[in-house]
């Protein structure tokens, strides 16, 4: 049943714009508590009247589910398949508010109809007119590799040859006002990066991130998902054998692995799980992402976005390392994703140049 | 027919029963779960009837054995509590000796507490352990935690078509090799976002909900959970395992036709069922039994029931909704309705659809009104939701 399968193409909204060849040598880092994508315009790929009426999620989610299916030169997925944590938040939040504003009176339903967690996939679908498998994944940090394994599952099974996986999650204002107030996002007038994070929280951001990916290799092919697995709860110290555990699996050598791309986000309890990890893969570049892509419960799909990047290109952006440690490596091959938030929702994704 | 994965353990709260053995009395008795709200205060109280399950959460949370404090929502304490005898059915007293995941589901998660506390949350810290129980994923965390599985555990929302999906994840992860073992279901309570959310809609109907009939106004909402635990047929067997049934079947299409009506053909409905079929090898002429969607609305029920006369054409099987019993349960109605196809296979019984008086004028199509005695072999079970997702499982006989 293992097989490999292929990232053919790629799309994405994020604080650093729009996925394109220069978005890492362009980046810049994020400072604040909480930074808003740097939108396209929707023009042309979504109807002004949507345009007006959609939440900021579905507009980006639209954007780079098209990106991505342009770049892999593919019409019509056999399958769609998102992860995201809090969902349509946006309407969810407006629908809340006039609920508690007019206490249970003049309720329209267009905020409600948007805010399920499965909005998204389901605008995509309805625009390509894909009738093929759907479903939506919502489960914090593993949002998107909870979608990334059933993508797996599909194009290894034979079930599907194209599948569009993606993830998404967007700001919205309450949503991001109750976070800060319980000390998940740092304070408002806080000015850190990820490096010089000081003060409890991280910087939170939004973004979407898609990926065409296919059981066939094609000239537009990145790299190749190899393997992904998730683990509901761990402390630091049994990271190592949830890590050696998936490397025996996929018969790899530690010292087989080029790059491990951590989630390092500023958090100083989160951050031990990622050091951890770099501690045990001496012989890995260690490579981070979230001083570019923020924190979200979908982020991480930033990392697979770096690592296809990474492999495709042979090459690292420099903003990408996380320490000095000079790499002499002009070849890369295996790149090891790793992701958690909090001690929860732990995942390990292997990626290989093809 | 392939020989599908093995359900071992199953377990349910729901409006009409706290065990499987109650929701099964009450079938046979042909008793609903429907009242007014008694739980929280709302305007809508005197307009809609509701299948809500008359414990508070206190008295819940003790059921369990919680200590306090705790941050476990509505949503969370049901899904526990279902979950729990599922894994008591399925004499899992170790449920890390095998690989074990929970694929759950839930479209509210942490709402109830949130339209609760949030106004607080800017001004006051006292609530603030239930800001991190907001997001569906905490639901699946907790209740993990409170079975003690580390593994695999994530959760699927599609809406009203999530638990029946999380059930075909759960079944896929363990035919592709990657899982020994799963629990899976859903768990939804009642919340003022949804009950205002269908209003806002205009699909509740302020009488008790009548599927399939001529004159349906709309749907019941209700709340529960259900999980079932599954396992690959060489596990159970090798464990010495007392099989319920086996999910034979699963698919999964999309409408693509509008947020939340659904097609006039009933496309993404009929391709469920296409599909489902394929993966089980049966064909229509082997099912049953149909458990509907049936929510009773007049949308749902008259594209439901196009698609079903489009797969079955003249050989419709018997079928009922049991969304009269429970009201829709949205994101657990997939596993509410997957134990009340097993009972159907187990016992030999069709639930009755109740309150159905008047065909529809567009189909000839009439549900099962009466309890029936008959043996089956496979059942299938319909769960469609906002979005255009559809799904479908079979379940056969053990």
């Amino acid at each position: 049943m293992k097989r490999s399968v292929f990232i053919n193409g790629i799309g994405a909204v994020t604080t650093q714009g729009v996925w394109r060849q220069e978005i890492f040598s362009e980046a810049q880092v994020l400072d604040h508590a909480i930074t808003s994508a740097n939108q396209p315009a929707y023009k042309g790929v979504i109807s002004p009247v949507a345009i007006r009426r959609m939440s900021s999620g579905i507009k980006m989610g639209i954007y780079a589910a098209r990106q991505a299916l342009e770049e892999a030169v593919m019409s019509m997925p056999d399958a769609i398949v998102t992860g995201t944590g809090l969902g349509c938040s946006e309407d969810s939040d407006k629908f809340l508010r006039s609920l508690w504003e007019n206490d249970e009176q003049f309720l329209t339903p267009t905020s409600f109809i948007q805010s399920t967690h499965n909005t998204v996939a389901a605008q995509i679908a309805l625009q390509l007119q894909c009738k093929g498998y759907n479903v939506t994944y919502v489960n914090g940090a593993i949002s998107f590799e909870s979608a990334l394994l059933d993508t797996l599952l599909l194009l290894q099974s034979g079930e599907a040859k194209n599948v569009l996986l993606g993830g998404v999650d967007e700001i919205a204002q309450q949503t991001y006002a109750f976070l800060q107030a319980g000390g998940y996002i740092k304070a408002a007038d806080t000015c850190e990066t990820v490096k010089t994070s000081a003060s409890p929280g991280v910087n939170y951001a939004e973004g979407a991130h898609f990926f065409s990916i296919g059981r066939d290799k094609t000239a537009s092919s990145y790299a190749q998902v190899v393997d992904v697995a998730l683990k509901n709860e761990l402390e630091v110290p049994e990271t190592a054998s949830f890590l050696q555990g998936f490397l025996a699996t996929n018969d790899l050598p530690s010292s087989a692995i080029d790059a491990v791309i951590l989630g390092y986000n500023g958090d100083k309890q989160d951050d031990l799980f990622y050091a951890a990890i770099q501690h045990m893969l001496p012989s890995a570049v260690p490579l981070y992402y979230k001083h570019l892509s923020g924190q979200f419960d979908s982020c991480s799909a930033f990392g697979l976005m770096v690592a296809a990047f990474v492999l495709k290109q042979q090459t690292v952006p420099p903003i990408l390392h996380w320490n000095e440690k000079n790499p002499s490596k002009t070849t890369w091959k295996n790149i090891l994703i790793y992701s958690q938030y909090k001690g929860k929702d732990h995942s390990l994704v292997f990626v290989s140049a093809c | 027919m392939n020989g599908g994965v093995a359900v071992t353990g199953m377990g349910i709260i729901s409006s009409v029963g706290d065990t499987v053995e109650e929701n099964l009395q009450a079938i046979l008795a042909g008793k609903n779960g429907l009242s007014r709200i008694a739980n929280f205060p709302t305007r809508l109280q005197e307009h809609i009837w509701v299948g809500e399950i008359k414990r508070s959460n206190e008295e819940l949370s003790d059921t369990i054995g919680l200590s306090l404090p705790h941050s476990f929502t509505r949503t969370t304490l049901l899904g526990a509590y279902a979950a729990r005898q599922a894994l008591e059915v399925a004499h899992m007293e170790d449920v890390n000796d095998l690989r074990t995941g929970l694929i759950s589901s839930t479209s509210v998660g942490g709402m109830d507490y949130t339209e609760r506390y949030g106004p607080t949350y800017l001004t006051s810290p006292e609530w603030h352990r239930y800001i991190s129980a907001h997001p569906a994923g905490d639901s699946s965390h907790k209740i993990a935690h409170y079975l003690g599985i580390k593994g695999m555990v994530t959760t699927v929302s599609t809406a009203c078509s999530s638990a029946a999906n999380a059930i075909m994840t759960g079944a896929r992860l363990i035919r592709s090799g990657r899982l020994d073992r799963v629990i899976v279901g859903g768990t939804d309570a009642l919340s003022k976002f949804t009950i205002n959310g269908f209003h806002s809609l205009m699909i509740l109907s302020d009488a008790l909900c009548k599927p399939f009939d001529k004159h349906r106004k709309g749907l019941n909402l209700g709340e529960g959970a259900a999980y079932l635990v599954l396992e690959s047929e060489d596990a159970a067997k090798q464990q010495g395992k007392n099989v319920l049934a086996y999910l034979t079947g699963y698919g999964n299409a999309n409408d693509a036709f509008h947020q939340t009506a659904s097609s006039e053909n009933g496309e993404g409905a009929f391709l469920a069922m296409q599909k489902a079929l394929a993966t089980a090898q049966l064909t229509s002429q082997n099912i049953d039994y149909v458990n509907a969607h049936g929510t009773a609305t007049p949308n749902n029920d008259l594209s439901e029931g196009r698609a079903m006369q489009r797969i079955f054409k003249d050989n419709m099987p018997l079928f009922s909704s049991t969304k009269p019993f429970t009201g829709h349960t949205l994101a657990a109605a997939g596993a509410i309705e997957a134990v009340y196809s097993i009972l159907a296979l187990q016992q030999g019984i069709v639930p009755p659809n109740l309150h159905f008086d008047t065909p529809m004028e567009e189909l000839d199509l009439i549900p099962q009104t009466a309890l029936q005695h008959q043996s089956l072999s496979h059942v299938l079970s319909n769960s469609f939701g906002f979005g255009g997702n559809c799904s479908s499982l079979i379940f056969s006989k053990a």
